[in-house]
């Protein structure tokens, strides 16, 4: 008695110590879960039909500029098309923007590619002594589309005088400049897209644990933080003067095309929705996501529609920021009330997500290595 | 009466559970605070962020730059010369007041059970746990006059029992309410979330495993120190033990307290079992036999002294029986005040989270902004101010400092803030319109946090 008594408490303890620390993966078969979610059939969702498919498209799109930039620059006449092709790029990332996991991340991309407003006194003297490198942290808020709209809207006052830049004598200079910040995109995203068809998919649907290490913990950190920083904070916060207490226009996205940064944040808001409805990319087929995710939970738990609640303040937050006038005008009105009542609407999302998502999922934000009791 | 209290307080009994508890305290704590260190949490926690939580009153406790690595290094040291039981009296006040200055340090690090330590440390100084199989015992042995003892009052052993006992009974009364008993919240939460746990991972998705889990373990802390009180089902109750604390072990990340609950639980057993332990380890290490037999007791040689440590001892147990009710003092649920929540063993019983955004206005210009959180605090810091009125206070006094310090005149700070708790929708948590810059923090009752619009039953 005594002796079995003993070896169960020390293999008991072994394996309790054996456990610290270290991540528990789910066995093989682990997915037929009963009573509980699927988070590999989530995650398949969001990898095959939400993310890839949108690095797919703003790969096309970043393809698209390239090859409308250097049409632009072997003729430098017109900047219709090229401007349209920008557009179009720029309208695509705020799809994928909030990806910045896995390959993403490790290349950095968000801050790559859309650090604004532009810094365009290092634009110009790189532009001046013709030798740059691009992956210089330095260097960053120099490129990207923020680089673009200056590149393409903010050298002269208007049209004539911007081409008469790009056909003046220090015109090849800036032709080069252009090529060589969407050589720098279209370096970027296509390794991005590469690694998520190559082996990161598997490997991001493989961790589908519940740990703070397990794909859809981190995912649904980057989502909110995404959505926080840059969606909230980024387009509309900070140049709203929200945590300054004076209005910063010039902090905009699409500074020099101007009139854009409402149409780019309802692109964004519209992303985060799809993704949290679990949306396929740009059709209205829907897999599983966070809103089944909270479906199946308060199947459970006989807890209010959360998912009716984050959706209808979606749609509010929609409707109030379409109903302003482009951020350019109303901030330019003192003070910017509506657009502040409008940011405000965006904010309410945040405690949704943040506390009463999070909180059904025990999903922990920003988890700290700590022990509880 | 007062005969059958003083005749217990002079009953003796064998020293050697003490002397177990004694080595296997020093060396869970040794290991406590090597994991510590090792998890690289002195740098992160103490070193690093430049805002502290502090406790009311203990405002001055503060860490001291990187020399707060010294200050584990004596907080490990003393529980080397505890195991050792090198000048033992000296080295458990070293151990209580250096872990204890630890914890007072941060709020935000606040679990109950480094409380538990620091009161059992505490505990352990009017104990003579040094007095047997141990450096002092062999260096006593060593003068011809005097003889290590072997035998310790009674009610030394006994009041770490009690100290136990009540941990776990206080652990068990706070789980008697509607939300953990009928709702099975928050256990409905954090059970479905470890699916991936080997062999059980399905089973946590079930409700009725949810039920289960609640109830044992509400019935497990109420009932668990009689168990093992009684000769008879001790070993059935040990084995509990440790299936209850190896099962939260897995499931949550609590740290060292398992071990250290069931280490402690070894207390309960009788002399036969620890001296079998004592001699094994005499063994191992050549402690001389016979300083385990001397029949000596235990004599203190300050009469005075050891009555004041009787009263200590009891003004401290009538303490630990009373502060857990302090809450009643208070009026509206405890869960979403916590006022009276801390110190009272209430361990893993609700899922709560929170989100604050502060507003700061000047009040002369009349201009205002929001903060950024991720400024001042850490994300450990942030989590835990979210959703504890106390925390909330002291941050938004420090960014009044801290605004007005930058030459904002007059700064009032409001909080925007929202905390859900046990799968409840999220509410609004602090009065908006409150002006925390000029709330002063007291003990007495924050009527600038919104009441709790549900009703949770019972304790």
């Amino acid at each position: 008695m005594k002796k079995i008594f003993g070896i169960i408490a020390i293999a008991l303890f072994f394996y309790a110590c054996g456990s610290d620390d270290t991540t528990l993966t789910t066995d093989d078969s682990g997915t037929v879960n009963t009573g509980n979610f699927d988070r590999s059939a989530m995650l398949t969702n969001w990898a095959d039909n939400i993310i890839v498919p949108g690095y797919i498209d703003f790969n096309a799109k970043v393809n698209t500029l390239e090859s409308a930039t250097a049409a632009f620059t072997a003729d430098a006449s017109d900047l219709t098309a090229v401007r349209a092709a920008w557009l179009d790029a720029y309208t695509t990332w705020q799809r994928v923007s909030m990806f910045e996991i896995g390959p993403a991340e490790t290349v950095n991309l968000r801050l790559n590619v859309n650090i604004y407003p532009a810094n365009v006194t290092t634009i110009e003297s790189n532009i001046d002594n013709g030798s740059y490198d691009f992956g210089l942290s330095s260097n960053r808020s120099a490129k990207g589309f923020p680089a673009i709209d200056y590149l393409l809207y903010g050298l002269g006052a208007d049209e004539t005088a911007i081409l008469a830049v790009y056909n003046g004598t220090e015109g090849a200079a800036y032709k080069q400049y252009l090529n060589d910040v969407v050589a720098d995109m279209k370096q970027l995203t296509a390794s991005v897209l590469s690694e998520w068809q190559g082996s990161y998919r598997a490997a991001f649907i493989e961790n589908d644990g519940a740990s703070a290490t397990a794909s859809t913990d981190r995912f649904v950190n980057d989502y909110i933080f995404y959505y926080e920083k840059f969606l909230r904070a980024g387009k509309m916060g900070i140049p709203g003067g929200v945590f300054s207490g004076n209005v910063e226009v010039g902090n905009l996205e699409a500074l020099y095309a101007g009139n854009l940064s409402k149409e780019l944040f309802l692109v964004g808001l519209d992303a985060t929705q799809d993704f949290f409805n679990g949306k396929a990319y740009n059709t209205n087929a829907q897999g599983e996501s966070l809103s089944s995710y909270l479906d199946e939970l308060n199947a459970i738990k006989d807890g209010v529609d959360l998912i009716e609640i984050i959706n209808s303040q979606f749609d509010v937050a929609r409707a109030s920021v379409s109903a302003l006038g482009s951020f350019e005008s109303e901030l330019s009105q003192n003070p910017p009330s509506t657009f502040l009542e409008s940011y405000n609407e965006v904010q309410r999302l945040i405690p949704l997500l943040k506390v009463d998502m999070v909180s059904a999922m025990s999903i922990s934000i920003d988890f700290a290595d700590a022990d509880g009791d | 009466m007062i005969q059958q209290v003083k005749r217990y307080l002079n009953t003796q009994r064998e020293a050697a559970p003490l002397a177990v508890f004694r080595v296997s305290f020093g060396l869970l704590m040794l290991a406590s605070l090597i994991r510590f260190w090792s998890h690289g949490w002195i740098e992160k926690f103490y070193i690093a962020p430049s805002f502290h939580f502090t406790f009311y009153g203990f405002e001055w406790v503060r860490p001291f730059g990187n020399y707060t690595y010294l200050l584990f290094a004596i907080c490990a040291l003393s529980t080397i010369m505890i195991i050792i039981g090198y000048k033992y009296r000296l080295a458990i006040i070293i151990f209580f007041l250096s872990f204890t200055y630890i914890e007072l340090m941060d709020k935000t690090m606040y679990l109950n059970h480094y409380y538990f330590i620091s009161m059992l440390s505490f505990l352990m100084i009017f104990i003579p746990a040094g007095s047997y199989f141990s450096i002092d015992a062999l260096q006593l042995s060593r003068k011809r006059t005097a003889t290590p003892i072997q035998f310790v009052p009674r009610w030394t052993i006994d009041s770490i029992k009690l100290l136990l006992g009540i941990v776990y009974v206080y652990a068990g009364l706070a789980k008697l309410n509607s939300d953990w008993l009928v709702k099975a919240m928050p256990l409905k939460i954090w059970l479905p979330s470890k699916f991936d746990i080997p062999f059980i991972g399905d089973l946590l998705g079930q409700e009725w495993v949810h039920y289960a889990f609640s109830w044992f373990g509400a019935g497990y802390d109420l009932l668990i120190p009689f168990f093992l009180l009684w000769r008879k089902s001790r070993p059935f109750a040990f084995i509990m033990v440790i299936i209850f604390h190896v099962l939260t072990r897995v499931l949550f990340p609590i740290g060292m307290f398992p071990y250290v609950m069931i280490v402690s639980a070894l207390i309960f057993f009788d002399v036969g079992f620890h001296k079998k332990i004592i001699y094994a380890f005499a063994k191992a290490v050549k402690y001389p036999q016979q300083l385990l037999e001397t029949a000596q007791h235990y004599a203190s040689r300050n009469l005075n002294l050891a009555k004041a440590s009787i009263v200590i001892v009891a003004i401290f147990f009538t303490v630990q029986l009373l502060l857990p009710w302090r809450y009643l003092a208070y009026p509206g649920e405890l869960f979403w005040t916590e006022e009276g929540y801390r110190f009272s063993w209430r361990v893993m019983l609700m899922e709560k989270s929170g989100y604050a955004q502060f507003k700061i206005v000047d009040g002369v210009s009349g201009k205002r902004f929001y903060v950024d959180n991720t400024d001042f605090l850490t994300p450990l810091q942030e989590k835990q101010m979210s959703f504890q009125p106390d925390f909330i206070l002291e941050y938004a006094h420090y960014l009044r400092d801290h605004f007005e310090g930058q030459g904002h005149q007059e700064v009032e700070v409001y909080v925007e803030s929202y905390v859900a708790l046990n799968g409840r929708l999220s509410t609004t948590y602090i009065d908006p319109k409150a002006d925390l810059a000029q709330i002063e923090d007291s003990f007495a009752h924050k009527n600038w946090i919104i009441p709790f619009t549900d009703e949770i039953k019972g304790l």
